[in-house]
């Protein structure tokens, strides 16, 4: 019991009392500065170093850019390690995205200068390509990060994605009784309803959030809601089965696109990596 | 007919092993089973169920063997040996009434047999027996008290009786295959289903859409027939074809049963037990309670008891409780080398709270206590310290430091008295700093069992109150002031209860009470415009109504209860008489009371020109509230504006214990997009601990609440905790490391396995354990949710801090 108080206290309360921000405001832009001041003295260094012959990757200014580019690079590369690795200690995922986000962009500058504007066909233009397209679809990763949430949110409406699920289910099962005493044109539109996957449609239709052929659609347009008691009371409940399946749906569709950059973002570094290796090693062969 | 020298009614551990003990010294005896099987609790787990033997370190002793294992095995051990060892076994032996006195008892059985003994033992359990339908034809062999396999009736009427969890489930059950072609009814004699879970009203009301359940609601059983049954209902009686009941309306508690033997309870709490001597006899002599029903739920005590109290009634009265060794142990460091009952004898004399209690209680609370002794100087616990445990002094003295900024002033409580109540009443830290004035020697009561001593002895209870009451007063208004300058107020004190959302003070009312909040906490609204908007979040320990006793002025807001919460009520002129003699106090008052208004006025501008972010942060925090963050230490809120869904807190809660996520991103509730998981609060009053039979939960250095491996898995806690943040699941197998799964693919990667991955290569024999976040305790860096969330959305807080209008109406993007 007499143990004397850890400085966990004092690092919980830090923590209870911290401020709620994103990622993007971590620190009050702590990361951004850093790119700044960064990209700045690269700038700065670039235009006031005298390059002989002329601004050139292989001259000792160029190295110096490129092995900050390289480091960086394998650096923000990590950040998949970090996410999955939880291990103790001080580190907050958060403090590594905004790093991520802004170190990253800054080396739209640092490798550009690194370049000296020499860009031809061969592996070296290769590696600078490829880091662009990572870092453009970075970019766009960063701007559903900071837009969709709150729609996915709302979306959900408290909901998980087991519960919507399960909402379907329950919808399907009161529609198969209730259909029952329709005629046989009708119930085959409502077993087919119920036949179709719900997750119909592929990559396309998960992006888009348009399913055509919906055949829950189909069958409300053919069901009479002002027809026999049986039929007002299917309609009904396809309408409510064709609510859930847009909640559903919505919910893919945002969910797909907070990751679908990912898709080009992670084989990007990927390839990134490799051509790099090609270009570092090609460098000191060829010295 | 036979005088038995003892009989035993019920044939759990305790009953057993009393009976093996019976054998093997050759006493006359005869054990009473109700049912058709021996140990009925044990006999109803579930299949598989791996049965704990807890305390670890209490030795077994009985005639009959026990460890832990599985309850076919175990029930398995019990028959086999209950017949080698010839006890003298009755099964079906249901006693209806017991008459005569010690020497000469007659047992009545059902069905009109009798038994004759010289004594008694009980130990019957706290199950007690279900609840008979109450209209003519209640004994017919139709109805049925339990449904152990749903799938085993075909082609049938069956009426489910009884609106509650059990009715519902079973009614499910029945009605789940339609293959089984049964006709299931379930009959409620209210309109609603508000006894049960929402989930399985939701999921009742979806089949009776559907018509798989004929849900009848104020409707009640008027009379069972062969093959029908007649209802009550509103419109008169109805008469429906019947093949079965299944009554689940309740069961009786046994104290009842117990009572009309003339056996006395310590109170007439609930959760009271029998008044015991050492050798567990009752107010009733030659009767005799051990088990649950004494108040010891675990197997081991149980049969412990069994064998010591045959041995008391043998005349074994030297024979010392199984207990010993533990307390010899407990009790090794203390100075002077004495034994156990020389140290008993001093706690029982010296320590005020202890003086009602008897030596077995005293015992009892023993085993869940710790005694520790200081040297001069040494500190006991310290500011700010989570801690809700009691302390007693048995000997000697400690000093509290009651100014935080100068440790010189302190302030002497003497022997015989406690410390730490503030701790144990509000669930908060600790106040002040104490030390041991002089060699002490001190009694730690943990949570538990000074919650038990509270409710069982009135005497300790009324000390606890009236030395409380002044700590708080003195804590409260800071350095200064001596138990006499407060006496009067002291004197005029009164603890009140509220409910969750009762009302302490009432705007606009005239009232001039001033109330210390002492346990709970309270929230202050303030009527502007035409509804209440929220002002401020008070924790227990924080003083209010004071305005209006100083200035006189009518009250300026609505203080309400945010959850259940106790506060001391003193009256005004008292507490203005106080300052008047104490300028300092008067100056520290008036100053915390310009601090108020400030807020107060703060936000009323606010109003005026920024309506919209006033009303939200009054609808937050009042949605937080309702959620629980008025109980709560530390809670974990996800902001929905930065929420990309990507579970990542969920993997790495997963990987930081064992395997099993602690939370539930997706489930719970949101409110402008502040969403509440599914995830531990870790409450100042933790339901989860209220009954646990192993005291598993404790609160750990950090403030949190933890489960340690001492859980026997019985799942009290997961019942008890109204936020559903409890889980049962068996201890996962260790997957392959992070590396060996991105490179190679083995394992299921990071964050928790699927079950069926977890089934697969799990071991069939690892019990199933209660399992909550323990927020990341051990862990260096602190909760991995936290530190794992890459957008800043999981944030964890405290009420305290987090209830602000600053904090609540934060621009995050």
């Amino acid at each position: 019991m007499a143990s004397i108080p850890g400085n966990r206290y004092a690092q919980d309360e830090k923590r209870r009392s911290a401020d709620h921000v994103s990622f993007l405001k971590h620190k009050r832009f702590r990361y951004l500065w850093v790119a700044l001041i960064l990209s700045l003295l690269s700038i700065v260094g670039y235009a006031f170093i005298d390059q002989e012959p002329r601004p050139n990757g292989g001259s000792w200014y160029g190295y110096t850019l490129g092995t900050i580019g390289l480091l960086l690079i394998v650096w923000l590369s990590l950040l998949g390690v970090r996410k999955r690795k939880i291990t103790e200690g001080q580190w907050s995922l958060k403090a590594w995205t905004s790093a991520h986000v802004y170190l990253g962009l800054a080396l739209i500058v640092i490798g550009t200068l690194h370049t000296g504007f020499q860009i031809g066909w061969n592996v070296h233009t290769l590696a600078y390509v490829l880091m662009l397209i990572v870092i453009i679809s970075g970019i766009y990763g960063v701007y559903t990060y900071a837009t969709l949430p709150s729609s996915l949110s709302s979306n959900r409406k408290e909901m998980t994605r087991a519960q919507m699920l399960e909402a379907l289910t329950a919808l399907d099962r009161q529609l198969e009784a209730a259909a029952q005493p329709l005629d046989r044109e009708q119930s085959d539109l409502v077993i087919d309803a119920l036949g179709q996957d719900v997750f119909y449609g592929g990559a396309l239709a998960r992006l888009t959030g348009a399913y055509p052929g919906c055949k829950t659609k189909r069958a409300l347009k053919r069901i009479d809601p002002n027809g026999s008691e049986a039929e007002a009371r299917v309609h009904t409940l396809l309408s409510k089965r064709s609510d859930q399946l847009a909640q559903i749906r919505r919910h893919l569709r945002i969910r797909a696109l907070l990751e679908v950059w990912l898709f080009i973002h992670i084989p990007a570094t990927i390839a990134l990596l490799a051509a790099l290796l090609a270009h570092v090693v090609s460098v000191f062969y060829y010295w | 007919m036979d005088l038995y020298k003892v009989a035993i009614i019920g044939s759990g551990p305790a009953g057993l092993s009393a009976a093996g003990r019976a054998a093997a010294l050759g006493m006359s005896h005869v054990l009473l089973e109700k049912t058709d099987h021996l140990s009925d609790t044990i006999f109803k787990y579930q299949k598989g169920k791996h049965v704990m033997a807890t305390p670890s370190n209490l030795v077994l002793r009985s005639d009959l063997d026990f460890d832990a294992g599985k309850r076919e095995t175990i029930l398995g051990i019990w028959d086999e040996q209950s017949a080698g060892q010839t006890l003298n076994v009755k099964l079906n032996a249901e006693v209806t009434k017991v008459e005569g006195t010690k020497g000469d008892f007659t047992i009545h059985l059902k069905g009109g047999e009798t038994v004759r003994a010289e004594a008694i033992v009980l130990s019957i359990g706290t199950q007690g027996n279900p609840n008979m339908l109450r209209c003519p034809g209640s004994e017919h062999p139709m109805i049925q008290y339990q449904l152990d396999d749903p799938g085993e009736y075909f082609d049938e009427h069956i009426t489910v009786v009884g609106s509650g969890d059990a009715g519902i489930e079973n009614a499910l059950g029945l009605a789940a295959d339609d293959a089984q072609r049964n006709i299931v009814t379930i009959l409620n004699r209210r309109d609603s289903f508000a006894r049960a879970k929402a989930a399985n009203v939701a999921l009742l009301e979806e089949a009776e859409r559907d018509g798989r359940i004929s849900v009848r609601r104020e409707t009640s059983p008027a009379e069972v027939k062969d093959g029908e049954l007649v209802l009550e209902t509103r419109d008169g009686q109805e008469t429906i074809p019947c093949n079965r009941i299944i009554a689940r309306t309740g069961s009786q508690p046994p104290r009842g049963f117990v009572e009309a033997m003339g056996i006395e309870f310590t109170s007439e709490d609930r959760g009271a037990f029998p008044k015991l001597t050492p050798a567990f006899e009752t107010t009733q002599p030659g009767i005799h309670v051990i088990g649950a029903l004494a108040g010891y739920p675990l197997i081991k005590h149980c049969m412990n008891q069994g064998y010591d109290v045959i041995e008391f009634l043998n005349g074994n009265t030297d024979l010392k409780p199984a207990d010993q060794p533990i307390l010899e142990e407990k009790f090794a460091g203390l100075p002077g080398n004495h034994s156990v009952e020389h140290w008993l004898d001093v706690f029982n004399s010296n320590v005020q709270v202890f003086q009602g209690l008897s030596p077995l209680q005293l015992r009892e609370l023993m085993l869940d206590s710790t005694v520790h002794a200081y040297e001069p100087g040494e500190v006991i616990f310290r500011r700010n310290e989570p801690g809700s445990s009691l302390f007693t002094i048995a000997q000697g003295s400690v000093a509290v430091e009651i100014n935080p900024n100068d440790p010189s002033i302190t302030v002497p409580i003497g022997e015989g008295s406690i410390f730490g109540e503030v701790g144990l009443i509000s669930g908060r830290r600790r106040g002040s700093t104490i030390r041991a004035a002089e060699q002490v020697v001190a009694i730690e009561l943990a949570r538990n069992a000074a919650l038990k001593l509270i409710a069982t002895s009135p005497e300790a209870s009324d000390a606890v109150n009236r030395i409380a009451i002044e700590r708080q007063l003195l804590q409260m208004f800071g350095s200064g002031l001596t138990p006499k300058d407060i006496a009067p107020l002291v004197e005029a004190a009164e603890v009140i209860e509220l409910r969750a959302g009762q009302v302490l003070i009432d705007e606009g009312a005239e009232d001039k009470e001033v109330y210390i909040i002492r346990r709970g906490s309270m929230i202050v609204e303030k009527a502007l415009g035409d509804k209440p908007v929220f002002l401020s979040y008070l924790p227990a320990g924080s003083y209010v109504g004071e305005m209006a006793a100083i200035d006189g002025s009518k009250r300026t807001a609505t203080v309400k209860a945010a959850i259940k919460s106790e506060a001391i009520r003193l009256p005004g002129e008292e507490f203005v008489a106080l300052l008047d003699r104490n300028p300092a106090l008067r100056e520290k008052a008036l100053k915390e009371m310009e601090g108020r208004r400030k807020t107060t006025a703060f936000i009323e501008s606010r109003k005026d020109e920024f309506g919209g972010a006033v009303d939200l942060y009054s609808e937050t925090a009042q949605f937080l509230v309702d959620e629980g963050l008025g109980e709560a230490t530390d809670v974990l809120l996800i902001d929905e504006k930065l929420c990309i869904g990507c579970d990542n807190c969920e993997r790495a809660c997963a990987d930081a214990h064992e395997g099993l996520s602690r939370l539930d991103r997706e489930a719970g509730r949101t409110y402008a997009h502040l969403h509440v998981p599914t995830s531990c609060r870790h409450c100042e009053h933790p339901h989860c601990m209220a009954d646990c039979p192993p005291n598993a939960i404790k609160r750990g250095p950090d403030g949190e609440v933890v489960i340690d491996d001492t859980c026997i898995g019985c799942g009290n806690c997961q019942r008890n905790c109204p936020y559903g943040v409890i889980r049962m699941d068996p201890k996962p197998p260790k997957k392959p490391s992070l590396l060996s799964w991105l490179f190679f693919g083995n394992g299921p990667g990071p964050g928790e396995a699927s079950y069926k991955w977890r089934k697969q290569h799990g071991d069939p024999e690892q019990p199933k354990q209660a399992i909550k976040c323990d927020m990341c305790s051990g862990i260096d860096g602190g909760p991995a949710c936290v530190r794992a969330c890459p957008t800043g959305a999981a944030i964890r807080v405290s009420p305290d801090k987090f209830l602000t209008f600053t904090k609540l109406t934060e621009d995050v993007e």
